[in-house]
């Protein structure tokens, strides 16, 4: 908005100008001061309950919530004052009377923001002594969500969520006065498709997750940015790793994307990530079928087999393959005289999440469709497996094949299978070649909106596995072309060069939150 | 329910001019009585100019904060783009006062009529009239008024057949002391949870639907017809004391005199008159000790405070009280502080709408303590830690229900303090039985 009135005010001596309407707790964050909160989310409706974001803000006589006052222009605020400090530290005294001493053994314990801010400004001693807490027992609200009461500190976030973001007002404050707790609509479960994002809202380990209970302590937990899987809506996550396995993910902020949500397929998503039936070393077919070699003897049987083809080459891609892995693999297969082909697994219905506008859960269940489009990918998947029977080469990049016949490719000149599990009809193939999958090597995705997202490695590859990236590149240095790639950045810098579509991107400026790939592709490329 | 005493010659009888009066609840009765007139006069005049004899005639808000009613209602926008909403508080569950109850079971007319000028003058489409829910007999009563001023032609399409359209509804409570908050009556009204809303915005600029709203007391708008009728400078005059205080107002007097019920003086009125003279003084032998003028939220005053202390809003402020809803309680030298505002305490404790932290928690650990203190196992530092609670639940929260609580137990460890120490210290026998 151009005509946005810009304000100036004083946030803890700091001068910060923002514009008009912004809530106080928003222009501290400019001043570099957080606002202890506990019910103010930035993606929900403000609440102003937990009363815990009170400032001073001079000439006015009581204190303020920074959660519900807009800014002034000439506005002075005092964020840690000592009567702002005190009204805190007596908010927190009241939060942990009926809250229990569970740290030990509560999910939450690290990444909880009561005990941060108790740490921070709270009361060493409690002068609640000698009164029973609050009990009530645990219950469960259905789908991947526990509600433990007696951590509740009732700021609402996950009813403001369930009736305002969701638009399933299942959820509920149920009772008064200390004795209220979140209630869950009689004979309704939290079965609704985002549900599971009130887990990360609970700033306290009151509803906690089923699926991650009592695996991990936060602070053994490595997080890596890294982009969802679970369909082409292309949602910001945070992998959580302990010990290089992968043990939640959960939303990583993005305004233009997910904002702060992901549903509860995306959340799932993390299992496959460790499966154990890796493909662990470069594979060589002999006189006694496929044996392990290394990855030299591999690439260089691979590069004989490309080298020596006469005919079509076929290329059976996965949509969860990295852009620059699709992009690779096509060119050192010789660019565009391939067939190349993807299928997209249309899974169950679009799940939108109302509050948040172009946020669903979407019926094409892949990552990168929008990408393996963009690098001339067709969907023409049955046709390129009837054409892989009489072709000289057909390399499959970690395609499942499910459904495909056993020995639909047993016709063809030489199979070359590069991925991450090795199904069942890429058992004929003449090499193997062992894929790093997303969790364990940096790459892109594009969106449905043609956002071209960055993800990190999280976890080291299993034994030989590479990413796909260095496997392709390096196949080119076998075959005479190129030197090799170091880096992914560099994958993708010469995929920008290269690809129109992906013209003037660069692999630093994507930065964490992406950038949208130029409109429309110049000259669609033919397929074969 | 009980029938009113005969008035006193201290009163002065304006609003309970009626009461026990059973024919002027109904339309005829109260046309006979010169009902509907100020109605009448009212929609021959412009809406601005109500609200400006309203102004002038310096009438505040009865049902506690005393805000001036003209005032309150010059906030409804100017330029009319939306449905106006008028709400009329009669939610009366402030522990100690029941004169709204008495209002509407004896002349729920004078109540519509009230509201139906105050509609006019704040260009409202609609009244709500939202009664507590235990209030079973006034809801009867108010119910069938309504329905004959609906067939009468009082309210309707064309509202005395003044051309204006003017409607009004009741609505039933459930039980909750909070919804007489009015943001948190707006949300009842509404069908949410009676939460209070965080202020700004005020109701005048988004009140129930999220529209322009005004609401005012029960009490409030039934003066507002003798305005109408006797003029601004008629009702200026009615002052005893300060001149910010008009007008006349009902103190429901309860607890340890010989007659409680409902008194209309004039503001400005002396406290101690009310106690001694109207209300006929305490029982045989007995002292008075204490007492709350304005309802349970409003801090205690000792015996030498109320019997100097003037009934207007100036006149509590003085003292360092509050006029309130009027609601006096009396406390004779039998009565067991202690236990009186851990009673109210509790009462807090279990109305909280467990919003707010500081209420939630602290209505209830106030209590606890209270109790532990009757039981005899009270600490001398709890009175200290009462007090860093109480101060630390004043003035941080939405609404001021956790404010209501510190107040009385704040003055009661003031005024009487010796009573706690007593049970703290075993010189007193404990009441645990009492808890």
């Amino acid at each position: 908005m151009s005509d946005q009135e810009i304000v100036t005010l004083t946030i803890e001596g700091v001068e910060v100008s923002v514009p008009k309407g912004t809530l106080l707790i928003e222009a501290a964050k400019q001043a570099g001061v957080v606002v202890p909160h506990y019910c103010y989310h930035p993606g929900l409706p403000v609440a102003g309950v937990c009363r815990m974001c009170l400032v001073e803000v001079e000439k006015t006589p009581k204190l303020q919530i920074a959660c519900a006052t807009q800014v002034a222009a000439g506005m002075v605020v005092r964020v840690l004052s000592p009567q702002a400090r005190e009204a805190r530290t007596a908010v927190l005294e009241f939060l942990l009377i009926n809250h229990p001493l569970d740290c030990p053994i509560c999910d939450q314990a690290g990444e909880c923001e009561l005990q941060d801010y108790v740490f921070q400004e709270g009361r060493a001693r409690t002068r609640y002594a000698a009164f029973p807490k609050r009990f009530n027992p645990v219950e469960d609200f259905g789908g991947d969500v526990l509600y433990v009461p007696n951590r509740c500190i009732l700021c609402t976030r996950c009813v403001r969520f369930m009736d305002h973001v969701a638009g399933d007002d299942v959820l509920n404050v149920s009772e008064r006065g200390d004795r209220a707790f979140i209630g869950i609509h009689p004979g309704k479960q939290l079965e609704h498709a985002w549900a599971g994002n009130v887990v990360d809202l609970c700033p306290v380990g009151s509803l906690i997750s089923k699926d991650f209970l009592h695996k991990a302590r936060a602070w053994e937990l490595d997080r890596t940015p890294s982009v969802c899987t679970g369909c082409s809506q292309g949602c910001n996550v945070t992998l959580d790793t302990r010990t290089d396995v992968v043990v939640r993910s959960r939303p990583r902020a993005n305004p233009a994307v997910n904002r702060y949500f992901m549903c509860d397929h995306g959340r799932a998503e993390h299992r496959w990530l460790n499966r154990g039936d890796r493909i662990e070393a470069p594979l060589v077919a002999g006189v006694d079928g496929l044996a392990a070699a290394d990855w030299e003897h591999g690439l260089a049987q691979t590069a004989q087999l490309i080298k020596g083809a006469a005919g079509r080459i076929v290329i059976l891609a996965s949509p969860g393959a990295s852009t620059e892995a699709l992009f690779l693999a096509r060119r050192a297969l010789g660019g565009s005289a391939v067939t190349a082909a993807f299928r997209v697994p249309h899974a169950g219905q679009e799940v939108p999440l109302p509050g948040v506008p172009n946020l669903a859960l979407r019926t094409e269940r892949v990552p990168n469709a929008t990408g393996a489009r963009l690098l001339g990918y067709t969907e023409a998947f049955d046709a390129a497996v009837r054409a892989a029977a009489g072709a000289a080469i057909v390399l499959v990049l970690d395609e499942s094949l499910s459904g495909v016949a056993p020995d639909a490719l047993a016709s063809a000149g030489a199979v070359i299978y590069a991925g991450t599990v090795l199904p069942e009809a890429a058992r004929c193939a003449r090499v193997v070649l062992p894929l790093a999958n997303v969790a364990e090597e940096d790459g892109t995705f594009v969106n449905r909106d043609r956002r071209v997202q960055r993800y990190m490695q999280a976890r080291t590859a299993p034994g030989m596995a590479r990413p796909a990236w260095w496997v392709f590149a390096e196949l080119e240095a076998t075959l005479g072309r190129g030197e090799g790639l170091l880096s992914a950045d560099a994958a993708f810098d010469g995929l920008a060069a290269a690809e129109p579509a992906f013209g003037g991107l660069t692999y630093a400026a994507l930065g964490s939150a992406g950038a949208v790939a130029p409109a429309a592709r110049s000259g669609a490329r033919v397929s074969a | 329910m009980g029938f009113p005493h005969q008035p006193h010659p201290k009163e002065t009888v304006v609003l309970s001019q009626y009461f026990g009066d059973a024919e002027a609840r109904t339309y005829q009765g109260w046309i006979k009585r010169g009902g509907y007139a100020a109605l009448r006069t009212a929609l021959g005049m412009q809406p601005s100019q109500v609200v400006d004899l309203v102004k002038e005639s310096g009438l505040r808000g009865r049902g506690g904060a005393g805000f001036p009613t003209g005032l309150k209602w010059s906030f409804m926008p100017r330029e009319k783009t939306k449905p106006h909403y008028l709400c009329c508080n009669a939610d009366e569950s402030e522990p100690g006062t029941f004169k709204d109850r008495e209002i509407m079971r004896w002349t729920p007319h004078a109540l519509i009529e009230g509201c139906a000028i105050a509609q006019y003058a704040i260009r409202a489409e609609v009244t709500y009239i939202y009664i507590r829910g235990e209030f079973t007999e006034p809801l009867e009563v108010m119910q069938r008024a309504l329905d004959e001023a609906y067939r009468e032609g009082v309210l309707g399409a064309n509202a005395m057949g003044a051309g204006t359209r003017l409607d009004m509804y009741i609505h039933r409570g459930a039980g909750a002391y909070i919804c007489g908050e009015e943001t948190a009556l707006m949300n009842s009204i509404e069908g949410r949870r009676g939460n209070p809303r965080i202020k700004p915005p005020f109701p005048a600029a988004a009140g129930v639907f999220g529209l322009p709203t005004t609401i005012n007391n029960v009490e409030t708008l039934v003066a507002v017809p003798h305005i109408i009728n006797r003029g601004a400078a008629w009702y200026k005059g009615l002052c005893l004391s300060n001149p910010k205080s008009t007008g006349t107002k009902l103190f429901s007097v309860c607890g340890q005199v010989r007659r409680p019920g409902n008194y209309e003086v004039t503001l400005g009125f002396p406290l101690r008159d009310l106690l001694y003279d109207l209300c006929g003084g305490m029982l045989d032998g007995r002292q008075l000790k204490a007492c709350i003028p304005g309802g349970s939220s409003v801090p205690i005053l000792d015996r030498e405070e109320t019997e100097s202390c003037l009934m207007d809003y100036e006149g509590c402020a003085e003292k360092g009280t509050m006029l309130g809803s009027g609601g006096v309680i009396v406390f004779d030298d039998t009565a067991d502080m202690v236990y009186q505002i851990m009673r109210l305490a509790r009462f807090y404790a279990h109305e909280s709408c467990a919003q707010c932290t500081q209420c939630r928690e602290g209505t209830a650990w106030m209590t606890k303590i209270l109790q532990r203190i009757l039981a005899g196992d009270g600490q001398p530092k709890d009175l200290d830690l009462l007090l860093d609670l109480s101060e630390q639940m004043t003035g941080k929260t939405i609404c001021v229900l956790s404010d209501s609580c510190a107040a009385p137990v704040v003055s009661g460890i003031k005024k009487f303090r010796r009573e706690f120490e007593a049970y703290i210290s075993r010189a007193r026998r404990p009441a645990g039985a009492a808890v």
